[in-house]
């Protein structure tokens, strides 16, 4: 939250409106901060931020800043999101509501959503760079030099300068095209570097890669027009299983589309809130599933036949088997996800069955051998 | 006697400080005894907390574990509890780890007195810890701070008194 700085909020000339959301709240990295219900403006330009209740308090970011972009989908209770990674403030920022940030990321979260438009079109600028070909007076980032104005001038002396200044601004042109091939080079440079290293990490299977790569070769991909390199173009858009879910969906949505008159935007389909509240009522309505809702806050939906107790008694069968396990040794062995397979240790261990182990190496679960060995 | 860890020792959960509340009551019970045996072996009336934790106690280096600060405070707070352990300074950073408590210390230095028809003698502490004539007794290197506190319990009892001599503390035995 460091990058942003005090804004007017108004428009340059050059510079125009993309599109703007309402209810949109912002991070530092992980942490709320307390702009909290604003309106967000995306221009060709700059990123900013209004507060709703009070229209002084503006801030806003140059795209310029902005690395690269990804989203975050709304989870049960949770808004859909934004994440914008920055570069460093550069030294010459103007001031703004934070001096120091621990992150290099903000978070963008939609609480009245909107955020699926909201991204794709700030992909599309990012994309664009529209900023870059349209200066505004205001030299929020870009260092040029004064415009080339018009000169009036008369007479031969004035014909000669005119001359003078076109050759001196084609040769401007020329040099910064040549810096942006250079940059560019530089680029394709490091690219390569970071591939070959990310390929010899993948062929030695050895390591991870750092968080830090990834997001540098997502943005190079980026700025090539690659947004996802894992898409959900390229990942099963016709799968069985979406084939069958939109035959569900085709069935479900046909009534609430002819109330809202045809058309319906996809965030406005089925919010957090609404699922987690419809789940509420299943058991009331004496219908075969339940939503239930563990100690670490984590809820599930189960069938009403589904006994978790008794998964309980063969994960202990299961841990015993293999002396120790953690979370996501027991979630392949038993084909659950991880987060599913830990609530199930938990519940063991909240029985009496397992006990834990909890070190640099990790958190393990094993058998409760305090209570059944004397 | 070579000092044998317990079975417990070598488990790695021992050495997490267990959330579920029946668990961890075995869990502080296992290291109440492991840790009272151990300063028996080793004849340790008092530690340090930094001790403490580098000891081969509560750092087990062979299994790659050992128990984190906040977890040993609770062990010592067990301890204390159940009349095992004092605290010597304000500051909690050192303590006494009575493997055997005032009272049973001051029933074998009375035993002996008395089998040995010393009662109605006086006798400075030092000559009671390492005198020659205790040599073969358990109480024989007994720690003062542990030695004054048994000799408290006899007092209380009213079986001996403390008394100041010319060149420090001294005990007479009563009938």
């Amino acid at each position: 939250m460091d990058r942003f700085a005090w804004a007017s909020g108004l428009l340059e000339m050059n510079e125009t409106l993309v599109i703007q959301q309402r209810g949109v709240r912002l991070y530092d990295g992980e942490e709320k901060v307390k702009f909290d219900t604003g309106v967000l403006l995306l221009s060709t330009h700059q990123l900013i931020w209004r507060d709703l209740k009070n229209h002084e308090c503006c801030i806003a970011i140059p795209l310029s800043q902005i690395v690269f972009i990804e989203e975050q989908a709304a989870g049960i209770g949770k808004s859909a999101k934004i994440v914008v990674h920055l570069h460093p403030a550069p030294s010459n920022k103007e001031p703004g509501p934070f001096q120091s940030s621990k992150y290099s990321y903000i978070k963008l979260s939609f609480k009245e959503h909107g955020q699926i438009e909201f991204y794709r079109r700030l992909s599309e600028e990012m994309t664009q760079r529209r900023w870059e070909n349209m200066p505004v007076s205001q030299t929020i980032q870009i260092n040029r030099g004064p415009q080339a104005g018009r000169i009036r001038a008369v007479g031969i002396v004035g014909i000669e300068r005119k001359l003078e200044e076109k050759r001196k601004e084609t040769d401007k042109n020329i040099s910064e095209a040549f810096e942006d091939l250079s940059k560019l080079m530089e680029k394709a440079k490091e690219m390569v570097e970071l591939s070959k290293s990310i390929a010899n990490k993948i062929k030695e299977k050895q390591g991870d890669i750092t968080e830090d790569e990834t997001i540098r070769f997502k943005s190079y991909l980026l700025s090539m027009g690659i947004a996802n390199p894992v898409t959900r173009e390229t990942h099963g858009s016709g799968t069985h299983y979406h084939m069958q879910l939109a035959k569900q969906l085709a069935g479900i949505l046909q009534s609430p589309l002819e109330e809202r008159g045809g058309i319906m935007s996809l965030t406005e389909l089925l919010s957090p809130e609404d699922l987690v509240n419809a789940c509420k009522m299943l058991v009331a309505l004496k219908l075969p599933l339940r939503l239930r809702l563990f100690d670490s806050g984590v809820m599930v939906i189960e069938l009403q036949s589904h006994n978790e107790e008794e998964m309980v008694a063969s994960a202990l069968e299961t841990v015993s088997e293999k002396g120790s396990l953690t979370a996501e040794e027991f979630a392949k062995l038993v084909g659950m996800s991880v987060l599913l397979a830990k609530e199930r240790l938990l519940l063991a261990e909240k029985m009496g069955h397992l006990c834990r182990d909890d070190s640099v190496e990790g958190l393990r679960f094993y058998p409760n051998l305090f209570m059944t060995q004397s | 006697m070579s000092f044998e860890w317990p079975w417990q020792y070598r488990f790695p959960p021992f050495f997490t400080l267990q959330p579920n509340v029946d668990t961890r009551q075995k869990q502080m019970t296992a290291w109440c005894s492991l840790v009272l045996s151990y300063c028996r072996i080793n004849k340790q009336y008092t530690m340090t907390v930094m001790e403490a934790q580098e000891s081969p106690l509560f750092n087990n280096r062979k299994l790659q574990r050992k128990l984190p600060m906040e977890s040993i405070q609770v062990v010592l707070e067990e301890l204390r509890k159940k009349g095992n352990l004092e605290w010597l300074d304000k500051n909690k950073s050192s303590f006494l780890i009575m493997w055997r408590r005032p009272e049973e210390w001051g029933k074998l230095i009375y035993q002996w007195v008395s089998k040995n028809g010393l009662t109605n003698s006086v006798f400075t502490l030092y000559e009671l810890s390492n005198g020659d004539d205790t040599e073969n007794e358990e109480f024989h290197g007994l720690e003062e701070s542990m030695l004054l506190r048994a000799l408290q319990a006899l007092q209380q009892e009213h079986r001996a008194e403390i008394i100041t001599l010319d060149d420090g503390r001294g005990v007479k035995f009563f009938q």
